[in-house]
């Protein structure tokens, strides 16, 4: 088997004096697709928020690893560069800075750290309008500030747009489908789904089957109360769809509490 | 021509007026009637500058210094200040290399050119550069127009008529403390007549500088657009103004005949003391424009950095039926910098209307209020005015504080008003950072952003240049 890209061992996380995550164990291989699932307040985010690298959470014990290498100690702008991109649950907005403009000083802070030359305002506005195409973006959101007044589904789109502007290794997809209309949650889930490669992961966090129709995990985790309670593979999904949270043994849910 | 060179020029003129008119070098400190003579005796004035000078200092001796606004600092001694002093040359550097590191660090961030650099930090500059070629294609230009753009005491020289007319007719000597100071001892300036149906194509531009040390600054802008003329002037520039604790009260007075529009662009830098507070200009401005014509139009713009003390409100009396005033002004304090300002749109006219944008940024220690009034007088039917007022902070020593003042005497007026204050948001730097950007982008790209609004009015250049110098003043704020 491959080196796991990244590697989340007994992750313990508490923040504002409450205990949020309490040990989470997590492997992903290159190349795999992982659906966390779970009810809300579970930890869902701060888990994706941890592995970016927010502030305010203090993480009490464990270890990740990304790339074999310990992800924690690393600064946002370090992680992002180095190929983690989460698309954030709640974008946010940026009164008065121009989406293009946003999205270029992005794409070149990240070229220049791979040591790849910086695009120019031409080739860049060339590969922004390829990648809006398959997302069936509408061009004048390029010329907004970020995310101001965007509708909900407009910001989650314009997260699958700088993640394919990006090109992550580890792309973490916070309910990416939740806003999203039928067939803009198709188009967005297609987009995603072009983007798996041997070399991408993904972590995809999401309430719905149908986002998973679209986007086949290899691997499906239940989280409960800041653990997961149940792993296991695309059918998890179904099954969880199916019959509600309440059918995974209550034991174990019990236990995590 | 570019915005640079003509500053240069015009730069190169100011130095040039000073030494062929002046050679004595300074009166004792200290104010009396025998030194206001002598000022205007030097500047070979005519005789009623001298008694309009005279009137302001009885008048000044009557008032005190007032201390309603929102900053603080130690008394002023006003018989310490030497009130005429002729520039001294800077001592001339032979090459950068004397020049402080920690400035040609700063002009680096800011993108000045090194000839520009020298000429800042006082190193001898080549003639190619003090170049006499480029002011006379300047001046000849704006000659040809009928365009008079000056030093103040060439204008008294050779336009006494004009000035005559127009000074002290917006800002009277009476009007405040500082105001007939400055009236009684204003030092020089900028004079700027746009004839009738003139739109002047071309940005006019001049540095304002503190030229010895401890000389208090008294500057005095007089700007009259004939009917139907149009002109654009650019005041100060990013480049640090060094000095030790100065008193700067300048006078600026604008006149919009009708149909008339000026804009007055103003980047302010003065040296805002040290990191502890220690240093830095007290900056206490009077700016007053008058829209006296129908249709007429002023607007002001300003990026205040600079100074220890801020103290200033540019305002317009919109006088003439359907005149237009702008207030647009982005105002950073740091460290221990204070700044209370803001504007007044004193409404007289019909269907007058004005619009007020205030971003006031404060990190460190910094204080800043931005105090408002909006007067509508009786006759001015269908009066508007829109204003909004938002303040960003970085970090929990620094304050913010708004105080509008409405008066309104005609019930046919509208006016709103918008207020917000907010903490810089560490989740849209934790969003940028998540996007690869590092924190002192994010904070650029985020208070750029905020500043959007004011940033669009300014000259292109000077946009650039502005935003540049946001960047150094908050450097290290966040974090
Ligand atoms: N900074 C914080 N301080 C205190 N409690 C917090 C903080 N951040 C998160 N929590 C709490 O931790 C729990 C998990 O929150 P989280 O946002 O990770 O849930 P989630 O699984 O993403 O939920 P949802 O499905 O609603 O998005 C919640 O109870 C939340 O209130
Ligand atoms: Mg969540």
């Amino acid at each position: 088997m491959a080196t796991p890209l990244l590697q989340v061992h007994n992750l313990n996380v508490e923040a504002g004096g409450n205990r949020i995550l309490t040990g989470i164990d997590l492997e992903i291989a290159p190349g795999e697709v992982h659906a966390i699932m779970g009810p809300n307040g579970s930890g869902k985010s701060t888990l994706a928020h941890v592995l970016a690298g927010r502030e305010g959470y203090d993480i009490t014990a464990g270890e990740v690893l990304y790339e074999g290498r310990n992800l924690l100690e690393l600064e946002p702008e370090e992680r992002a560069r180095g190929g983690v991109f989460l698309a954030f649950q709640y974008p946010v907005e940026i009164p008065g800075v121009n989406n293009t403009y946003f999205l270029k000083a992005a794409v070149n802070a990240v070229r220049k750290h791979r040591g790849e030359t910086e695009l120019d305002a031409m080739d860049f506005l060339a590969l922004v309008k390829e990648k809006m195409k398959l997302l069936e973006m509408d061009d004048s959101l390029l010329n907004r500030p970020v995310n101001e007044g965007f509708s909900g589904g407009e910001k989650k789109r314009n997260e699958i747009l700088q993640m394919a502007l990006l090109d992550p290794r580890l792309a973490v997809l916070d309910e990416t489908d939740s806003g999203l209309d039928i067939d803009a949650l198709r188009i967005v889930a297609r987009g995603v789904d072009s983007m798996r490669g041997a070399e991408r992961s993904f972590l995809v966090v999401t309430h719905y089957q149908r986002l998973l129709d679209y986007i086949v995990p290899d691997h499906v985790h239940v989280l409960a109360n800041g653990r997961i309670v149940k792993s296991g593979g695309k059918e998890l999904a179904l099954e969880l769809e199916e019959k509600g949270y309440s059918w995974i043994d209550d034991e174990v849910v019990k236990e995590a509490r | 021509m570019s915005t640079d060179s003509i500053r240069r020029v015009t730069e190169g003129e100011y130095k040039y007026g000073f030494t062929t008119e002046i050679e004595t070098d300074s009166v004792p400190p200290g104010l009396n009637e025998d030194v206001i003579r002598l000022i205007s005796a030097k500047k070979e004035e005519p005789e009623f500058m001298l008694e309009w000078r005279l009137k302001a200092y009885r008048q000044w001796l009557k008032m005190k210094e007032p201390h309603w606004a929102h900053v603080e600092y130690p008394p002023v001694d006003y018989q310490e200040i030497v009130y005429y002093s002729a520039p001294k040359q800077k001592p001339k550097l032979k090459s950068l290399d004397e020049v402080d590191p920690e400035l040609l660090e700063t002009f680096e961030k800011l993108g000045i050119s090194l000839e520009e650099q020298k000429r800042l930090a006082g190193v001898a500059v080549d003639a190619v550069f003090d170049s006499v070629s480029v002011a006379t294609t300047y001046k000849k230009k704006l000659g040809e127009l009928g365009i008079l753009f000056c030093s103040f005491s060439e204008a008294v020289r050779e336009h006494p008529e004009l000035v005559q007319k127009y000074l002290g007719s917006v800002v009277p000597y009476t009007d405040n403390f500082f105001a007939a100071l400055n009236s009684a001892v204003f030092s020089d300036g900028s004079f700027v007549y746009v004839p009738k149906g003139v739109r002047c194509p071309m940005e006019l531009s001049t540095y304002f500088r503190i030229n010895a040390a401890d000389t208090g600054q008294f500057e005095r802008t007089l700007i009259i657009a004939d009917e139907g003329a149009y002109v654009s002037y650019l005041e100060g520039c990013t480049a640090p103004m060094r000095d030790t604790n100065q008193l700067h009260a300048a006078v600026v007075e604008l006149v919009a005949l009708d149909d008339a529009e000026i804009k007055y662009s103003t980047v302010q830098n003065w040296y805002p003391g040290d990191k502890d507070g220690k240093g830095g200009i007290y900056n206490f401005v009077t700016k007053r424009g008058a829209c006296r014509g129908r249709n007429s139009k002023i607007s002001w713009t300003q990026v205040e950095t600079g100074s220890a003390i801020t103290w200033k409100y540019p305002s317009c009396i919109l006088q003439g039926d359907n005149s237009v005033g702008e207030f647009y002004s982005v105002a950073v304090t740091n460290h221990y910098q204070q700044a209370d300002t803001g504007t007044k749109m004193i409404h007289i006219g019909k269907n007058t209307r004005s619009t007020i944008i205030s971003k006031g940024i404060s990190a460190g220690h910094g204080q800043q209020s931005y105090r408002g009034l909006v007067k509508v007088m009786k006759g001015a039917d269908r009066a508007r005015n829109y204003s909004q007022c938002d303040s960003m902070l970085m970090g929990d020593r620094c304050g913010a504080h708004t105080f509008p003042y409405i008066e309104v005497k005609n019930p046919s007026a509208r006016l709103e008003h918008e207020a917000t204050t907010s903490k810089i948001g560490e989740d849209q730097i934790y969003y940028c950072k998540q996007r690869g950007l590092s924190e002192e982008d994010a904070v650029n790209l985020i208070v750029n952003g905020f500043c959007k609004e004011v940033f669009r009015e300014l000259p292109m250049e000077f946009a650039v240049e502005a935003q540049k110098l946001l960047s150094v003043t908050l450097e290290d704020a966040v974090g």
